[in-house]
Formats: C-alpha cells, sequence, structure tokens
C-alpha cells in the first residue's frame, strides 16, 4: 500500500567531491516522514514534490537508496543528481523543510534464486536504485560501477564495505578505476571469468543508452537480464499513461508494470 | 450544508468530478482517495476497441503545466464493462463514461453498449487533439458536431449526455448551442488547448507526436472564459474543468458559471486533491454562510 505523505527533511547535501563540477552535482536527500509507509522493496521509487509553487507543477520520481525505521520513526533516503528545475529547487531546500512524498511506487527488482551469484551493473546515479538489491542480498554480488568521470561515483566506500564478490570500478575518461564503459568492463569480466558465463542473472540501472547495450550484451550471451527504465512521469500510479516504454507485449507503464522490466521485453526505439 | 448538484436527471452528491484521463479507471487512486466521496467519476477514454496509444515520450512538463499526447491508449469497451464497471459499481458515486470514435457510427455502438450497462453518463469526447482522425475533427466543424450529436442523442436513453468541446475554436459558446439544440443534456469544457515544445540541443519535439494538449493551472484563466462565455449562451448545465487545483479554483468556475467542476491534471500533484477541494468548499461555505452549493452558480458579479 502506498502513501502520501509529508515528510521533513533532515538531511540534503552534496555526495560528490567536488561538486560544483558542472554536470556532476549530486545530493543525499535524507526524509523523515510524518507517518511510516509500507516498507519498500529494493528499486521501487517515490514520487517526490513541493506544494510551494506550481512551477515545477508534477513531482519527481527517485529510487529508494536506504530506509531505515526505530521506534521513533522510519528514514528514507535517496541520491539525486541536478538534472532540470525540480531537481535544482530540491537542492536548494534546508533541513526542516517540509516535502510531498508518493510511495513506494512500482513494482521492485524481483529476488533471485538462492544459488546465484548475480551481476549488477549501475551507471551513474543508477547506483541509488541497485545498491539497496546489493544490501537485501548481503553482498554476495558482482558488482560493476561505472560513470563519465571519477566524480560521478557515489558511495564507493559504501560499496567497498559491501560488496564480497568482485568490485569494479570503470570511467568513460579512465579517472578513476578502468578506462571504459561498464559495457566493456562487463564484457572483459565475463571473458576473464568463464566460469561464470553459467552465470545466468544481471540487474542494471543507469542511462538508457547503457541499458540498451547491456541488454544487446544479455541477449547475445543468452544471460537472464532485469532492467530499471525511466520516463518523465506524471501521475506515479498508474492513471496518466504517461511514462510508457514499448515492449512486446505492448506499452508499458513504467510507473506500475516497471520500473524494472525483463530486458528480453523491451523494444528499443 | 446543500452540495448537491444536478446534471440534468443526473444527481451528484457534490459538484467535484474527476477529468477524463487523469484518474484512470478510478481503482488506481483508491488507495488515496475514498472514492465513495466523489461527486462523480469520469473514466479514460473507451473506443469500441483497445487502443495502443502513441510512442514515447507521451508527457513533458511546461511552465505551470504539461504537454500531453497520450493518443487515447484504453483497454476498450468490452474489457471495460468486464473489469472496470464492475469495480466502480462498488462504491456509492456516478460513473461517467467518456467515449471516442473515428466514425458517427462507432460513437453510437459505443454510447448503446455502455447506455445499456447502466452507466450514469456518458461523455463524448468530441475534442482529443492527440488522435488523427475522430476527436477534434467532430468538435470543430459545426455541422460534423450536429449531425454526430443528434444521432447519438436518438440512441441513449438513460445516460445523462454531456458534449465535451474543444477550446480550439473561435466562440465556444456556438459548439455550446449546437449541443443544446442537438438534445446533449449538458457540456463540459475545457479539453486541453493544443501546445508544443521543442529541445534546442537535439532540435526535436519534447514529446514524440510533436504536438500535445495543455493541461494544468497555466491554462485556468482561459477555461475560466468559456465557461463564462459558455454559461450566457445555453441553459444547459456547463461542467468546467481546466487547471483546477484547489477549491478556490473549483468555486471561481461555480461563479463562472460551472454547475459541476472536474480535476484533471491537480490528481497527478496530489493524489487526493479531489477530496481536499470537497472538504474546501465545505468550509468555504461554511464560512461565507452560504447553504445550498447552487447558489455559486454564475454568481460572477459584473
Amino acid at each position: 500500500m502506498s502513501k502520501y505523505i509529508r515528510a521533513k527533511i533532515t538531511e540534503n547535501t552534496p555526495v560528490n567531491k567536488d561538486h560544483t563540477l558542472l554536470g556532476c552535482e549530486s545530493y543525499r536527500l535524507v526524509l523523515s516522514p510524518d507517518d511510516i509507509p509500507q516498507r519498500s522493496l529494493p528499486g521501487q521509487f517515490y514520487m517526490i514534490g513541493t506544494d510551494s509553487s506550481y512551477d515545477p507543477l508534477l513531482k519527481r520520481p527517485f529510487s529508494i537508496f536506504r530506509e531505515t525505521s526505530s521506534a521513533e520513526g522510519g528514514e528514507l533516503q535517496f541520491l539525486y543528481r541536478i538534472k532540470g528545475k525540480g531537481t535544482k529547487l530540491l537542492k536548494e531546500m534546508r533541513k526542516g523543510e517540509t516535502v510531498n512524498v508518493l510511495g513506494p511506487l512500482g513494482n521492485g527488482y524481483p529476488m533471485p534464486d538462492k544459488n546465484l551469484t548475480p551481476v549488477l551493473i549501475a551507471g551513474g546515479i543508477g547506483i541509488a536504485s541497485l545498491f539497496p538489491l546489493a544490501e537485501k542480498l548481503s553482498g554476495n554480488i558482482h558488482f560493476l560501477y561505472g560513470a563519465r568521470t571519477k566524480n560521478e561515483l557515489l558511495m564507493l566506500n559504501e560499496l567497498k564495505g559491501l560488496v564480497k564478490k568482485e568490485l569494479i570500478i570503470s570511467t568513460d575518461d579512465g579517472s578513476e578505476g578502468e578506462k571504459g564503459t561498464v559495457v566493456d568492463v562487463l564484457n572483459r569480466f565475463l571473458t576473464l571469468n568463464p566460469q561464470l558465463s553459467t552465470l545466468n542473472l544481471l540487474y542494471s540501472c543507469g542511462p538508457s543508452p547503457m541499458l540498451e547495450a547491456v541488454s544487446k550484451f544479455a541477449a547475445e550471451k543468452g544471460i537472464k537480464c532485469y532492467i530499471s527504465m525511466e520516463e518523465s512521469m506524471a501521475c506515479g500510479v498508474g492513471a496518466c499513461l504517461g511514462c510508457t516504454v514499448k515492449t512486446k507485449k505492448g506499452y508499458k507503464r513504467v510507473c506500475k508494470e516497471g520500473p524494472v522490466f525483463p530486458s528480453e521485453e523491451i523494444v528499443w526505439t | 450544508m446543500d452540495l448537491t448538484v444536478n446534471i440534468r436527471k443526473l444527481k451528484l452528491k457534490n459538484p467535484v468530478m474527476t477529468a477524463s484521463g487523469t484518474f484512470g479507471y478510478g481503482e488506481e487512486y483508491s488507495e488515496f482517495v475514498d472514492l465513495s466521496k466523489l461527486g462523480a467519476i469520469v473514466v479514460k477514454g473507451l473506443s469500441l476497441k483497445p487502443m495502443e496509444g502513441n510512442p514515447s515520450p507521451r508527457i513533458y512538463e511546461t511552465p505551470c503545466g504539461m504537454l500531453n499526447a497520450i493518443g487515447l491508449q484504453n483497454i476498450g469497451v468490452k474489457e471495460f464493462l468486464k473489469t472496470k464497471l464492475p469495480y466502480i459499481r462498488k462504491f456509492d458515486t456516478k460513473l461517467i463514461a467518456n467515449i471516442f470514435g473515428n466514425t458517427i457510427h462507432e460513437y453510437v455502438k459505443l454510447s448503446r453498449i455502455l447506455d445499456d450497462a447502466g452507466v450514469d453518463g456518458i461523455e463524448l469526447n468530441v475534442s482529443c487533439p492527440n488522435i488523427k482522425k475522430g476527436g477534434i475533427f467532430f468538435g470543430t466543424d459545426k455541422k460534423m458536431l450536429q449531425k454526430l450529436l443528434s444521432t447519438v442523442r436518438a440512441n441513449v436513453r438513460n445516460a445523462v449526455l454531456i458534449t465535451k468541446l474543444s477550446p480550439n475554436v473561435s466562440y465556444i459558446q456556438e459548439f455550446a448551442k449546437i449541443a443544446e439544440e442537438c438534445g446533449s443534456d449538458a457540456v463540459s469544457l475545457i479539453n486541453t488547448i493544443p501546445g508544443m515544445a521543442i529541445d534546442i540541443k537535439t532540435r526535436r519535439p519534447r514529446i514524440a507526436n510533436i504536438t500535445g494538449g495543455l493541461s494544468g493551472p497555466a491554462i485556468k484563466p482561459i477555461a475560466v472564459r468559456m465557461v463564462y462565455e459558455t454559461f450566457r449562451a445555453v441553459k444547459i448545465p456547463v461542467i468546467g474543468m481546466g487547471g483546477i487545483m484547489n477549491s478556490s479554483d473549483a468555486i471561481e468556475f461555480m461563479l463562472a458559471g460551472a454547475a459541476a467542476v472536474a480535476v484533471g491534471t491537480a490528481n497527478f500533484v496530489n493524489p487526493s486533491a479531489t477530496i481536499d477541494i470537497i472538504k474546501d468548499i465545505e468550509s468555504f461555505m461554511a464560512e461565507n454562510n452560504i447553504t445550498d452549493v447552487k447558489e455559486l452558480r454564475g454568481a460572477v458579479k459584473i
């Protein structure tokens, strides 16, 4: 059951080293909601908005990064990157101010069979959605994490502490970890570890071109793959039909049937 | 305090309904809204056969509003009757089915099916800006509208017949008059206003359909003006909509002449917007010693 509630901001701070670099600015938002919503699943999201003005008008969807609950109440954590009007407004909000949150929404990642060690592939801010999955699987996963440049890599220390199998970092410009895209890294990783070629599960979240490349790779190798999709959203609850993606079974709503889809279902256009 | 309003023979417990296409089939909002508290639910536009809708991106936010070109994606009337209608019937509210067709024959067929199924109202969408055939084609041509409405009218016996008008005409009141003359029980207005946005980096339209319908607070003054003009031109009830975000907006529409109002884009911003608006209209009435909400209808002082 999702809820529409008010939540107080308890933290809203930059999370990358030099957050003034253009295009790389990312923040951590911690909220303390008035009412404790239902516990979310990894890969689910919340819509967050303010009611201070009609511009921006719509709430924005954010993957749940972390969720805690205690006797005093629950806490919701999000990671977000400055992208447009909505996130620019959000970053200006201070501790103690309130936002409106709607959630948890969407389907979340399906859990793997116990005998599998899946590979999680995150690009940029996509880490926000895959991190809770890694936590839920107690770090018994391989994690490939890529970004355009060093400054866009978030939560590296947390990842190092969490991931029990391989953790491979990469950047497009080679400023940290291996040079190249995560798909290059994925290819090398599976070539170097042929015993893993029998593995049958990938999870991925990141920019659309990356998801498309991961999906194509998975299809070529015959590996099952789940990807978390993103589209502009209005309602978040499946009513407006604004956030659809094309699938082999017709248009599906990212907010309701997604955001997580089996990659073989998506029709890339 | 009397909040009831009549759309001809249809009595609503309060003047607040949902705008078609913004509330799904009701079910989508049932976690946030007690559907029994609504004046009426107007469901997503229905066609005879299921429709796939337009490619993505389908929506784009603009200052104080949004463009959409969903393309009337819907499950088709057959599936609606099987699964959605029985669900809504569990609630104590009125059900208005919004319909559209490519031909007069399709509108007639749909109206008859829904009338026989016992819906409380049928809203004819003759004003969707996002499909090639039908829709706005009927709503912007007087002769076509006349032919469509008189044919449908002759085929609907029980349901209240509402014509949803396009703002994309020079004088909306002339189309309202045609609706009245052809036996429409009410008119609803406005549908979205055709608009466009372009990404200057890629030089591509922001939505795949190129153009879309603009909704939200950005269009409210246009809608209020059109409700005002229509109210003065016809005797049948006017259902007002277009950017209603709160009770003040709803009251403004009633003062301009709306017998009832529909809440659209606001549902996306606040899923319980409809309930908040009903509650706040009551508070406004209490504070201003208004005992009957009908007192507000067309009460603007000129």
